[in-house]
């Protein structure tokens, strides 16, 4: 009897999460925060400004997101980001928190998350919450609570900062109608680039099911804005987060699917998510994460499609391999194979054709392009527009300066080296 | 040599009275000496203003005056004196100045726009308010120090930000307070006058650790955005060195550890059943579903099933989904079905009562940015989707049938059929059901001449009549 109370005091938790006492808030917290850590979205941007003047609330959002720390991994803190349980009934494979993992559970009550938010927030080291959720007994019921916590926060605690609900497709229109309500931004992951990836790695998930949630979610967002009276929905928009390396998707299919969610369903963000290797890991799934450049590249190829007018068969043409090539970015990988595209004459060419030139920006460009109005543009300028010029100069041309021919774009082709043969799989 | 004094050497609308001042007195930058905050005391007050030579100062660009308020708050301090170099270049013969970036002046200008911009944002990001009890409630207060003097700048976001909170903002030159209707400004504060901790900081120091990845290291990444000066003012910053020496081996043995088995089985969730008899129309519908006769459903968001009772009199065929009806799943909602939706209630016919699909059930586009252009399904499409139409219209056992467009009447009355001959006109199909076919409402907003549409339009709603006879 005696051996038994130590024994249960000492343990404050059963390995499999049966808590048989209450777990401290912070052990929570850690779990909690552990497991949502493999989302790699933390922005808190976009949407229409708010405010706390009107309410004597607290938060505003003012359009651009605030980075409030930075891990030791580079990514920014905005957001608190936690999962309401790590529990779950799905067993995806490349998941931490999948049902057949051994990873030890916890679960926060929507008033332990609302607390949690509201005391973060008042001390200035967050914009917000990104609430995320293992599946708990059923979709409607996991998508209720989430629900409840964004509802309380903006009504009971008259809440004005960024809150980002996760959203599960297979929750009532409904339920995800409030969602949108309640929260500025609304997700759902596509998980994987291709049907194929998704129906071997995550088997209860359905890629019409997510592409017919997120159908739903562009009609309600295009609604609220057209309508200025219409109800709030999800101001800041849609986004998704794709996980780049656990299957044999190439960056090509990668890339078209991005360019299609952007198309069909307007979304804000695509985010590629570097597989990477998480504790107690399924057997399937490759030990050894894809290298971390590779999902950099992707996101300087998003950058492109969405900043830059490249389509992704320009970025990934259709024929090779496939894959980006980790050396050089997939800007400058464009402009080696369209030698004949170049050199660009800073004076004279186009925005759109400026814009493809490796080195200038869109700010940049646009500085250019205010100041050939009433000056020309030479060599020593590129340098007090602190264009990195031994990149750019290759490329263009200004009233002063030509590139060299032959040699210069030997020494070029050199650097553009065949794409290293990504090493997906150990 | 001029003098000019400045009491509060960040304050815009004093250096503008004394630029407008100087500029209306044609006093050239070279002569001018400006003289700010403490430093300025060595000569007391302003050398006497020169009378003015101009009775209004010239326009100035909007550009200039947001430049002013921005670099006025830099800690350069030739900010007074190279504004009003810009400020009299502008005025003299340069007015596209703040158009050539690679101006010296320009440049300098912009970089110190910028450097306050990052202040500004850092602060909003890196201030941490701890917690004080005092006699009727909570005061928060933040120890902040900033590189150049924004504490003006960015208190009102504070106040926006926590309105429903009193708080304070302390930094070596300036202070700033809000007691929940007031913002007011004191003067510098020391580190010790706020608060040394909060309670809260340990759970907050738990979340920095636990939401670190140590798979990924990305230290300089890290330092280029919170660079090391702002970690003595930040409670969770300690943890860092513990956080990067420990990342390395806990990857490894994260990889290092065999695969385990699962302890407990949880049971899988049982997705509902749809209650849909073979043989029904509900089955076929859930077959659809995942139809793969042709490619279309690669890019497209879903199969656009008809919709409408079971056991309608009337099936309405039209060609394919659009834009709106492969995001919400359902046929006829977008630009065309809303004008059917008006044609059918001008032609007192109830929707409710029909079926109403399509001769393609899934919208074929071409992406182009962001819109996504509707393009014809080809014969091989059509051909692929026939069998669906047939099944449908085999559960219904409707009484007529109505095509809109071309495609629908080809697909049921055969590649012969000429729409604009036979149009309005019922016909007996071969298994003895009545058909008929008429425009698809999408062929009337494609008219561009007025008249041709309303008069296009009157004809649809005739033909539409037509229906009533079957319910």
């Amino acid at each position: 009897m005696y051996l038994f109370v130590i024994r249960a005091f000492t343990r404050r938790s059963a390995p499999f999460g049966t808590m048989a006492f209450p777990m401290k808030l912070s052990d929570k917290l850690a779990i909690l925060a552990d497991a949502a850590k493999y989302d790699a979205s933390c922005s808190s941007s976009g949407g229409k400004g708010r405010n706390s003047l009107r309410s004597g609330g607290i938060g505003s959002t003012e359009g651009m997101g605030i980075c409030h720390a930075y891990a030791p991994d580079g990514r920014c803190i905005s957001l608190l980001k936690i999962l309401l349980t790590n529990f779950c009934v799905y067993d995806c494979v490349y998941c931490v928190n999948r049902r057949s993992s051994n990873v030890q559970r916890a679960r926060f009550t929507p008033e332990e998350v609302v607390e949690l938010t509201m005391e973060f927030y008042r001390r200035n080291y967050i914009e917000g919450l990104f609430l995320s959720s293992g599946i708990i007994q059923s979709p409607d019921y996991t998508m209720e609570q989430l629900v409840r916590v964004a509802r309380t926060l903006r009504t009971e605690h008259k809440f004005g900062g960024y809150i980002h609900l996760k959203t599960i497709p297979d929750a009532s229109p409904e339920l995800i109608d409030a969602a949108g309500r309640w929260a500025d931004r609304l997700s759902i992951n596509v998980e994987m680039p291709t049907a194929e990836g998704l129906k071997s790695l995550a088997p209860e998930k359905d890629l019409g099911d997510i592409r017919s949630a997120m159908g739903r979610l562009r009609l309600s967002i295009d609604e609220a804005k057209a309508e200025k009276k219409a109800p709030k929905f999800a101001p800041a928009g849609q986004s998704t987060q794709m996980i780049v390396g656990a299957d044999a998707a190439t960056d090509r299919d990668v890339l078209a699917a991005s360019t299609n969610l952007y198309t069909n369903y307007h979304l804000r963000r695509v985010y590629y998510s570097a597989f990477s290797p998480i504790p107690d890991a399924s057997k399937i799934l490759p030990l050894k994460p894809p290298p971390l450049v590779r999902e950099h590249r992707l996101y300087q190829a998003d950058w492109l499609m969405r900043f830059y007018g490249f389509r992704a068969d320009e970025i990934a043409p259709p024929g090779d391999s496939g894959m980006l090539s980790l050396e050089v970015d997939p800007k400058r990988a464009w402009a080696l194979r369209h030698r004949e595209s170049f050199p660009v004459d800073v004076n004279r060419a186009p925005r759109d054709m400026l814009l493809r030139v490796p080195g200038l920006g869109v700010k940049t460009v646009d500085r250019m392009i205010a100041m050939r109005a009433h000056q020309r543009i030479r060599y020593a300028d590129l340098i007090r527009l602190r264009v990195p010029v031994k990149k750019v100069a290759p490329f263009v041309e200004t009233v002063d300066h030509r590139p060299r021919g032959d040699h210069e774009s030997a020494a070029l082709q050199r650097d553009l080296r065949e794409p290293a043969q990504p090493d997906l799989f150990g | 040599m001029l003098g000019v004094r400045l009491d509060d050497a960040s304050d815009a609308e004093a250096w503008r009275a004394k630029a407008r001042a100087l500029l209306l007195a044609e006093v050239d930058p070279s002569q001018v000496e400006w003289l700010a905050g403490p430093d300025g005391g060595l000569f007391g007050s302003d050398d006497a203003m020169p009378e003015p030579r101009h009775a209004q100062a010239p326009a100035v660009p909007r550009d200039f005056l947001s430049l002013v308020n921005s670099v006025l708050a830099h800690s350069d301090p030739r900010r007074h004196a190279t504004l009003y170099r810009m400020l009299w270049r502008l005025t003299h013969g340069e007015r596209n100045l703040l158009a050539i970036a690679t101006d010296d002046d320009v440049a300098w200008a912009h970089t110190c726009v910028k450097q306050v911009n990052r202040d500004m944002h850092k602060m909003k990001a890196f201030v941490r308010f701890r917690e004080l009890p005092v006699d009727d409630g909570t005061v928060y207060v933040a120890w902040f120090e900033p590189d150049h003097d924004i504490v003006t700048r960015v208190a009102p976001f504070f106040v926006r930000r926590f309105t429903g909170m009193r708080w304070s903002l302390l930094t070596p030159s300036r202070s700033a307070h809000w007691d929940g209707t007031t913002l007011s400004f004191g003067p510098g504060a020391k580190r010790g006058d706020a608060p040394s901790g909060d309670a809260l900081e340990d759970l907050w120091r738990t979340y920095y650790a636990s939401i670190f990845n140590p798979a990924r290291l990305k230290v300089d990444a890290m330092r280029r955005e919170m660079p090391v000066k702002y970690w003595k003012n930040l409670p969770e910053a300690r943890l860092i060195p513990e956080l990067v020496r420990d990342a390395l081996p806990r990857m490894q043995a994260m990889v290092e550890k065999q695969p385990t088995v699962p302890r407990k089985k949880v049971t899988p969730l049982q997705k509902a059943a749809v209650d849909a008899p073979e043989g029904s129309l509900a089955a076929l519908r859930k077959q659809a579903k995942d139809c793969r006769h042709c490619d279309l459903w690669k890019p497209a968001t879903q199969t656009v099933f008809g919709s409408g009772p079971a056991d309608a009199r009337i099936v309405v065929i039209g060609e394919q989904p659009g834009d709106q009806e492969d995001l919400a799943g359902r046929p006829f909602i977008g630009p065309a079905g809303k004008l059917f939706d008006r044609a059918l209630e001008e032609a007192g016919v109830d929707r409710a009562a029909l079926y109403v699909t399509n001769a393609v059930k899934h919208f074929k586009f071409e992406p182009r940015g962001k819109r996504r252009l509707h393009k014809r399904a080809n014969a091989e499409e059509q051909a692929a989707c026939r069998p669906w139409l047939a099944a449908e219209i085999d559960r219904i056992r409707p009484e007529a049938i109505i095509c809109l467009g071309a495609m629908a009447a080809q697909a049921v009355f055969g590649a012969s059929f000429r729409l604009m001959a036979q149009r309005g006109q019922w016909l007996d199909l071969p298994d003895g059901r009545r058909a008929m076919a008429t425009v698809h409402p999408s062929y009337l907003l494609r008219l561009t001449d007025e008249k041709a549409r309303e008069e296009g339009y009157a004809d649809f709603v005739r033909d539409l009549r037509l229906l009533r006879n079957f319910l």
